[in-house]
């Protein structure tokens, strides 16, 4: 398929989505004893897509919403950078010591099992509700993705490379360096998607939970008023943040991923 | 490790055995004691049917893995650990994925100490040697096999290493390029001979390459069931020494010898394996 024609289609579904939306909740199906018209989609509940456009137009025109993307911003990439920085350590550590990994197995397991949502509070109280409550909770989510992707990166190189890497002449240093360090990289590289997301997901989670600042308190803040549109308004704006670090991660993963099979074309 | 003297063999194994354990705690005997000997700068060709354990005598003497009785001497002195003065050049795919052709010939003169620059100088000339001069910059899953293989053989050839161990290198090249990859491998041996072990399935590149052809027998429990002397004249010239009468004698010989072998392999035939040679 090409190109015009797929974005054509992308396109389409967001027009028929926003039209449903539309007619919805403008267009009134009948009238209530009362007098008041009746939609589908009650504005109240659904607000409109109109409303909802003009309040995130308001909010990047007006400036309010930019201090809260950038804590956001700071919180995840904190949480990225330490939760992505562990869990390679932690993950090459155990990789090349069987024990250690033998050991820490049914804990990295159980700890791995808890959903995080619940470590919030206890963030909240240990590192109070400014942002590194949140960041450690975005490391709890990343720490784990990139862990298990390392470790399994370093495992899973073949027998028969690795042999070769040794005839070749190379000590334990090298290894490291040329065999393992690659092929952990490419598994972390495969998952950089989700663990962005995740560093996302923490920060946003958090500052749900409580915060003063944030795109999670601006959501927050709206539902506490029952103010749909702008809750609405918070999604949107959170969505496009999040596609706009998803590219940038694809712009940055690209010229380090060249050698991976699966990128053949025929021209 | 010097060779000090001439007579000391390059490879000897003595003795060796080896058996797999399986994690449920069964055990294969692959092959039993077996003696080996590869002068220095004598090219030895292993011929084998499937499975009989090839690799895993080059696996030995490469020091990749203890042998499970026996000893391995290289240069006369005992083997343990990895053997550090030779190539092996393996029957699966091994070149670093992550690395372009250039890389993957050149990390074995860097790791030694030497300087990017004339590393990848040498790595040049080598890729060129094996024609792929204009393949540097190309990642392994972009060649094909044959080509995967020739950048292998520079990687391994590159490094000068003083025995040579080639698991069936010529393994999925076309007849033509395997005859061109023959001359030239032949050519850099005859120029600086190197002690080579040589596993093949291809009785004519056997014959046609080595001064010695050692024919092993079907597993399990395999040992050598021959060793033929290849006296054909050098330097050869391979696409002329099959036509020789000398040849054709030869490989009736080795054939009678291996024939019954590989039948064994297929259970085509009913004798239990270790047959007399
Ligand atoms: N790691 C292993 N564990 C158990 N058995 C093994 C292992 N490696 C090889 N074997 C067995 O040892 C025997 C010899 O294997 P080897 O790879 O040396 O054969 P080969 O002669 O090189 O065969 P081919 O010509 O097909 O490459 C085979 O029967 C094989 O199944
Ligand atoms: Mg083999």
């Amino acid at each position: 398929m090409s190109r015009m024609k797929l974005l054509f289609l992308q396109v389409m579904v967001a027009v028929v989505g926003l039209t449903i939306w539309h007619l919805g909740s403008t267009v009134a199906i009948g009238v209530a004893s009362n007098g008041k018209p009746v939609h589908l989609l009650p504005p109240f509940f659904f607000s409109t897509p109109w409303d909802v456009i003009k309040r995130v137009v308001t909010m990047f025109v007006e400036g309010s919403v930019y201090k809260h993307l950038m804590i956001t911003l700071i919180e995840a990439t904190l949480a990225f950078a330490i939760g992505g920085i562990s869990g390679v350590a932690i993950g090459f550590w155990f990789a090349r010591k069987p024990l250690v990994a033998a050991v820490f197995d049914p804990y990295v397991k159980m700890m791995n099992a808890l959903p995080r949502v619940v470590l919030a509070p206890i963030f909240a109280l240990w590192f109070g509700l400014g942002i590194w409550s949140k960041v450690w909770l975005g490391v709890t989510l990343v720490f784990f993705i990139v862990f298990f992707n390392v470790y399994q990166g370093v495992r899973e190189v073949p027998q028969v490379v690795l042999s070769n890497a040794r005839m070749l002449g190379m000590n334990e240093r090298q290894l490291l360096r040329h065999v393992y360090w690659p092929a952990a990289l490419s598994w972390v590289f495969s998952s950089l998607h989700t663990s962005v997301g995740f560093a996302v997901v923490g920060a946003v989670v958090g500052e749900y939970l409580g915060s003063s600042a944030g795109l999670g308190y601006l959501i927050h803040q709206a539902e506490g008023v029952f103010d749909v549109t702008g809750v609405f308004a918070g999604m949107v704006i959170l969505m496009i943040f999040v596609m706009v670090i998803d590219f940038v991660v694809t712009m940055v993963e690209k010229p380090l991923l060249v050698w991976r099979p699966g990128e053949t074309k025929t021209v | 490790m010097t060779s000090a003297s001439t007579n000391v063999p390059a490879v000897a194994l003595k003795g060796v055995s080896v058996a797999y354990g399986f994690a449920g705690g069964g055990r294969y005997e692959a092959v039993q004691p077996v003696d080996v000997s590869v002068e220095d700068g004598e090219f030895v060709a292993i011929l084998g049917p499937t499975g009989c354990g090839k690799s895993t005598l080059l696996n030995i003497a490469a020091g990749l893995m203890p042998p499970s009785s026996g000893t391995s001497l290289i240069f006369g002195e005992r083997l343990s650990g990895l053997n550090t003065v030779a190539g092996y050049l393996f029957q699966q795919d091994a070149l670093m994925p992550w690395k372009t052709s250039r890389d993957n010939v050149a990390i074995g003169l860097e790791v030694r100490g030497m300087a990017r620059a004339e590393a990848l100088k040498q790595a040049d000339a080598f890729l060129k040697k094996v024609g792929l001069a204009s393949f540097g910059d190309r990642y392994p899953h972009q060649l094909s096999g044959g080509q995967k293989k020739r950048v292998a053989l520079a990687q391994v050839l590159v490094r000068e290493p003083k025995i040579l161990l080639m698991d069936e290198p010529f393994g999925p090249l076309d007849a033509q390029t395997r005859l061109i990859m023959s001359e030239l491998l032949l050519d850099l041996w005859q120029a600086d001979r190197k002690a080579v072990m040589f596993v093949t399935h291809d009785l004519d590149e056997a014959i046609a390459l080595s001064d010695r052809v050692l024919v092993m027998s079907a597993g399990p429990s395999s040992k050598i069931i021959g060793d033929f002397t290849i006296g054909l004249a050098r330097p050869r010239d391979i696409a002329e020494v099959r036509s020789l009468p000398e040849f054709h004698i030869l490989h009736n010989k080795i054939w009678n010898c291996l024939r019954d072998e590989v039948r064994k392999t297929y259970g085509l035939s009913d004798s239990k394996a270790g047959a007399a040679s």
